[in-house]
């Protein structure tokens, strides 16, 4: 899906400024046929605005762009890897979270179980998924998932878009803190090939808890922190304005968790962020992750690739 | 100098050094605290002697990594390891003072080199292998080092088929060293795994307070489970979750009472007889003493008409 006009982000005004002025003049043209050189001269600068902004975004315009409500979601991408793709549901102990999804599919030659964070389109879908902050119920169900694929010898892709695990009373009680563990603790020893793929913000444990996989994605415009930037900002600044340091400060972006070793590749999104062609950036990622299967396929000890990447992660003076 | 200025300079001296003699007001207050929960004024040094719980309620005071090892461990049983494992400022990270900075800072503050003392001891003559975290070092959070040093703990508590036992007191994840904290979840949780396929004792003992990423990782996956009385633990802190559900939680919140009647931990120790109760659980999972054989059941012949 094309999304017809989407309201533009704070960093892109200046270039819907121009847009207006250009459509201003063009509706003038039939009456005015001397503007055609000056609309044309505009249309050269608009092109040159859109490259030196997309160019050279900062993280916080990043962060807004992987936040975007036309963003697609792990739905979307299901839908569009493989239209017949079937649901599972329940964690089996009386709960059925929807802000994870679980489904068997098949992508390209592969069949592949995929995990995801759902954050829900609209405002009932939206308070249903808790905004995509799973609870405790949401990670055992995807761990009950995880032990099916190894059961039956599939390879797991999860797809991460999650602000966090869900902060809530009930959460709490039902030992949120465990159910991540756990997650962590039983991934580090799945005998089969494991992709994630960061879709848009990649918020702290509630990420991780289906996150310690063989490989790491993530999306051009995706973030993924410790801590939410505003969280960031709200304790180490005391004051939750200094968004922007904080994204600054931590690292966030795909390029710098690539620099830092922490994800092996970067999956590059149309101009201006995955929301403006929902096809081909589905198209794009389904490539990727074939690439990485293949990749993963070659490793004698899976298990062992996976441990050992996550073994080496720190830095410290010893 | 003037002669004048000499003899003022030495009476002012002497003020100085008088004024020395006599114990400052702060001096006065290290002296004596008041109990968080009853307010009782306690005597400092009586209550260092009730291992920092307040004789009359029972509250637990918080205690750092080195009176921790003192405690639990066996006098002059305990064997550094790791001790030279310090933080470097991967992301060179600025917020309002610099990483480097606040480090020093902490180290300053509580003369520890990390948030965590790892090590081999023995408790009541069994030998373990004995982590203990401090909360009094920026806030007990998890970095790359506290990660590592964990992660080499549990790794020769492998080798060396010790029990192992980590006490946990931490805000959670070190937000200076961004996703490299983050990831340390995830190589503490490994190497936990690999331990528990080895079939070696995990206690995780859980103190106040343990929180984010400590308890989302190795402080919640211990075969058996201990807190201390009243210490808080939980996943998101109060005020995140009160913000997120726009109502006030009871009182008795993510105490570790609170966890037992929830069934997420086993036990609720106090201080005094945490050595004698660790001691018995190891006692109990020991592979070294053998179940009885089962008795050999006399074959009877089957009876057929």
């Amino acid at each position: 899906m094309t999304t017809g006009k989407l309201p533009p982000l704070e960093f892109e005004l200046p270039l819907a400024n121009l847009n207006t002025q250009i459509e201003a003049l063009e509706r003038q043209l039939p009456n005015n046929p001397a503007l055609e050189q000056e609309i044309f001269e505009l249309h050269k600068q608009y092109d040159n605005l859109k490259r030196s902004i997309y160019g050279n975004l900062r993280a916080i315009d990043r962060l807004a762009i992987a936040r975007h409500p036309q963003r697609p979601y792990t739905r979307d991408y299901l839908d569009r890897f493989d239209p017949d793709w079937i649901e599972l549901h329940g964690d089996r102990h009386g709960v059925d979270d929807p802000a994870m999804v679980c489904g068997l599919l098949k992508l390209g030659d592969y069949r592949v179980l995929i995990v995801g964070t759902q954050k829900g389109r609209n405002i009932r879908e939206k308070q249903l998924c808790n905004f995509g902050m799973p609870q405790p119920e949401g990670y055992r169900k995807a761990l009950r998932c995880f032990k099916h694929a190894e059961k039956f010898n599939l390879p797991i892709v999860t797809l991460i878009d999650t602000p966090g695990a869900y902060p809530g009373m009930t959460a709490e009680e039902h030992n949120q803190a465990q159910a991540i563990a756990y997650n962590l603790f039983e991934l580090a020893n799945l005998k089969v090939p494991i992709i994630s793929v960061i879709l848009g913000e990649g918020g702290s444990g509630g990420a991780l808890a289906i996150g310690l996989t063989n490989t790491i994605l993530m999306l051009e415009n995706s973030v993924y922190s410790v801590i939410s930037p505003e969280g960031c900002a709200s304790i180490l600044w005391r004051q939750p304005t200094k968004v922007q340091e904080a994204c600054e400060s931590m690292k966030i972006t795909a390029q710098e968790n690539k620099d830092l070793g922490i994800i092996d590749d970067i999956i590059e999104e149309p101009l201006g962020g995955a929301h403006h062609n929902w096809n081909l950036i589905a198209k794009t990622t389904q490539n990727y992750i074939i690439k990485h299967l293949d990749k993963l396929n070659l490793e004698n000890d899976i298990v062992e690739h996976r441990t050992r990447k996550f073994r080496k992660i720190g830095c410290f003076k010893d | 100098m003037d002669l004048k200025d000499w003899f003022a300079n030495r009476k002012k001296n002497n003020e100085t050094a008088q004024a020395k003699q006599i114990l400052s007001t702060e001096e006065y207050c290290a002296l004596w605290i008041s109990c968080f929960q009853c307010r009782e004024l306690l005597y400092t040094r009586d209550l260092r002697q009730n291992l920092q719980v307040c004789p009359k309620c029972h509250y637990h005071f918080r205690i750092g990594a080195l009176d921790r090892i003192e405690h639990l461990s066996d006098a002059n049983s305990f064997c550094e390891t790791e001790a030279n494992l310090i933080s470097s400022d991967p992301l060179k990270f600025f917020d309002t003072l610099s990483y480097e900075d606040r480090l020093k800072e902490a180290n300053q503050k509580s003369g520890l080199k990390e948030a965590i003392i790892t090590g081999t001891c023995t408790i009541q003559g069994r030998p373990t292998c004995l982590a203990a975290m401090d909360f009094g070092y920026f806030g007990g959070s998890m970095g790359s080092v506290v990660g590592e040093k964990i992660t080499r703990i549990i790794e020769l508590a492998l080798e060396q088929r010790l029990p192992l036992i980590i006490i946990s007191s931490s805000g959670g994840a070190r937000m200076q060293e961004g996703i490299l904290s983050l990831m340390q979840l995830a190589k503490t949780s490994a190497a936990l795994k690999k331990l528990h396929d080895s079939a070696i004792l995990y206690i995780s003992v859980l103190t106040e307070p343990t929180f984010g990423g400590v308890t989302a990782s190795f402080a919640m996956l211990g075969d058996i489970i201990i807190a201390e009385p009243g210490a808080r633990i939980g996943f998101a802190g109060r005020r995140v979750i009160e913000q997120t559900i726009r109502q006030k939680l009871p009182a008795d919140f993510q105490t570790a009472e609170y966890l037992l009647k929830h069934g997420q931990i086993d036990m609720v120790i106090e201080r005094a007889k945490l050595p004698q109760t660790i001691a018995n659980l190891i006692d109990l999972h020991s592979l070294d003493c053998h179940q009885p054989k089962p008795k050999a059941i006399a074959k009877t012949p089957l009876k057929t008409h």
